[in-house]
């Protein structure tokens, strides 16, 4: 087995990335997620890549639309009102078809809010922040290690299904150090996306190989198809291929609590300590926020009520447990804002649905 | 489960210490998190890290019942004395924390003079070492050697190799 280092989570993204054949990064600092840009500023000259820091956020992400057009792996991260810059972006490369990876390391509240943990972007990232109809993958790691395979996860989705991809870690899962396996090097070359990248070179491939366009209007008005039908059939194949979650202990839980990213880990803490006292906790952890793991319901079949544990204020994700369990039972949820959850609130919440 | 909390003041090194007790963790096999304090703090005011060790898998990386409590200054204690759980040590530079300064009863609290340890090793930015060496003397997390390894390969692989640091360890072990 490789050898094992220890690495913040901000590190580990942008050392997985490089290995993962990223080769251009444009963005712009925000705590706490600013390791990222400043490890690529010295790693990726390194390797001949290029890293830009932006004027602004919105130039940033344009520029990555234009790496992407060109098809390679490209990525960019912020955080809490620098990503809200980034959504007219995000809503292009959708529009686009284009891959790349969003990283979103979460920080607390709306407006500039705090540089402390949060997980107040659920809404924002799941349902999509930019303007009309579209969908984006979204992987929410727990661990420093989940933070580096799911770049290379991400990638790959990102290219199969044409589709961006946003990471949503937060701050915590950002500063914390624990002993990861990195990749292996692998090499990306843009070649590969040939039937779609824009190459710029009218002689060589023709006009069409440089038009850059909303894939609505390349198939209603130049291929006379049904982008219509195109796009709910990719979203719905998305959907049904590409859920993933952890279970831990749920098949016999009287409650089942929900949580990813740094909640998930006070969560996991929780099942352990209720279950030294009699209580029978489970968790259901999504790693992809969307598609939403509507799949990891179904083993949760003596469950009396559903908990969300998230960093927020308005239990963002009880909608979504909602729709998977069709409001068979009820969904509650625990919160914080400045803190987070702690695992004695989380107990006599789910001790409150039992009617204990 | 281990719950190790270092506190100081900023640019004394407390974050690095953490991450050196954290590799020393990761070099003996175990699960272990580092989690820092960051941010807007004030100039002068205390930094503070949280590390876990632990043979299973490490659910939570924040801190629940702290074990170790590594005050390198009056603040500190303060901070963080009330999250100790009965039977914890508490180190404390006894430079900065004076003998009579109140302290609960149900702790072991060890006093080491780090800076003037340090200081007497040729090595004044070492304090932090000498608590290192400190705490595995006083405690069973690692041991001397242990740490000293750990030390050594950290700061190799900074590229700095420095014999006092082992000094600093050895020293601070010793009082």
């Amino acid at each position: 087995m490789a050898e094992k280092v220890l690495m913040k989570g901000n590190e580990a993204l942008a050392e997985a990335a490089v290995r993962v054949g990223c080769r251009f990064y444009a963005g712009y600092p925000i705590t706490p997620q600013t390791e990222i840009i400043e490890y690529l500023s010295w790693r990726m000259p390194e390797v001949g890549g290029t890293v830009y820091q932006a004027e602004s956020e919105l130039s940033g992400i344009n520029m990555i639309i234009g790496a992407a057009a060109a098809g390679g792996r490209v990525l960019t991260t912020s955080s809490g009102p620098g990503f809200s810059l980034y959504q007219e972006g995000i809503s292009l490369l959708a529009a686009y078809d284009f891959p790349a990876i969003i990283i979103d390391v979460m920080r607390v509240g709306s407006g500039p809010g705090d540089i402390r943990q949060g997980q107040g972007d659920y809404w924002q990232i799941t349902r999509g922040g930019g303007n009309g109809d579209y969908r984006t993958f979204v992987l929410a790691p727990n661990s420093v290690q989940e933070s580096v395979d799911l770049i290379k996860h991400g990638y790959e989705i990102a290219e199969k299904w044409r589709c961006p991809v946003i990471i949503a870690s937060d701050a915590t899962i950002g500063q914390t150090m624990e002993p990861v396996v990195l990749p292996e090097f692998e090499e990306h070359d843009p070649k590969k996306h040939d039937s779609w990248r824009v190459r710029g070179n009218p002689t060589l491939e023709g006009k069409d190989q440089h038009l850059l366009a909303n894939v609505f209007m390349a198939m209603d008005w130049v291929d006379n198809g049904s982008y219509f039908e195109y796009y709910l059939d990719k979203c719905k194949k998305m959907e049904e291929a590409e859920q993933m979650w952890e279970s831990y202990m749920v098949e016999d839980a009287d409650i089942v609590l929900v949580a990813y990213g740094c909640s998930s880990r006070i969560a996991r803490e929780t099942v352990e300590l209720a279950r030294e006292e009699g209580l029978k906790l489970g968790l259901i952890r999504p790693i992809t926020l969307w598609p939403f793991p509507n799949k990891a319901f179904e083993e949760a079949k003596a469950a009396k009520a559903f908990c969300t544990v998230e960093i927020n204020i308005l239990g963002q994700m009880v909608d979504d447990v909602r729709l998977a369990i069709h409001d068979r039972v009820p969904v509650d949820t625990v919160g914080d804002f400045w803190g987070v959850p702690d695992p004695d609130r989380i107990i006599a919440k789910a001790k409150e649905l039992l009617g204990l | 489960m281990i719950e190790i909390r270092f506190a100081g003041f900023g640019g004394q090194g407390i974050l690095t210490t953490g991450m050196i007790c954290a590799t020393a963790g990761m070099d003996l096999g175990k699960n272990v998190t580092w989690y820092p304090s960051y941010g807007s703090q004030m100039r002068g005011g205390t930094a503070n890290c949280s590390v876990k060790f632990d043979d299973k898998a490490i659910a939570s990386p924040f801190l629940r019942n702290v074990d170790i409590l590594c005050a390198m200054n009056t603040p500190s204690v303060d901070s963080f004395m009330g999250e100790l759980k009965p039977g914890a040590v508490m180190f404390v530079d006894s430079g900065v924390v004076p003998e009579d300064y109140p302290v609960r009863d149900d702790i072991k609290v060890v006093r080491v003079p780090v800076n003037a340890i340090a200081s007497n090793c040729g090595n004044p930015r070492g304090a932090n070492l000498v608590m290192l060496g400190a705490m595995a003397a006083n405690t069973d997390i690692f041991t001397v050697e242990e740490i000293k390894a750990a030390v050594e390969k950290y700061f190799k692989k900074k590229g700095i190799d420095n014999p006092k640091n082992l000094d600093c360890l050895q020293e601070g072990a010793n009082c």
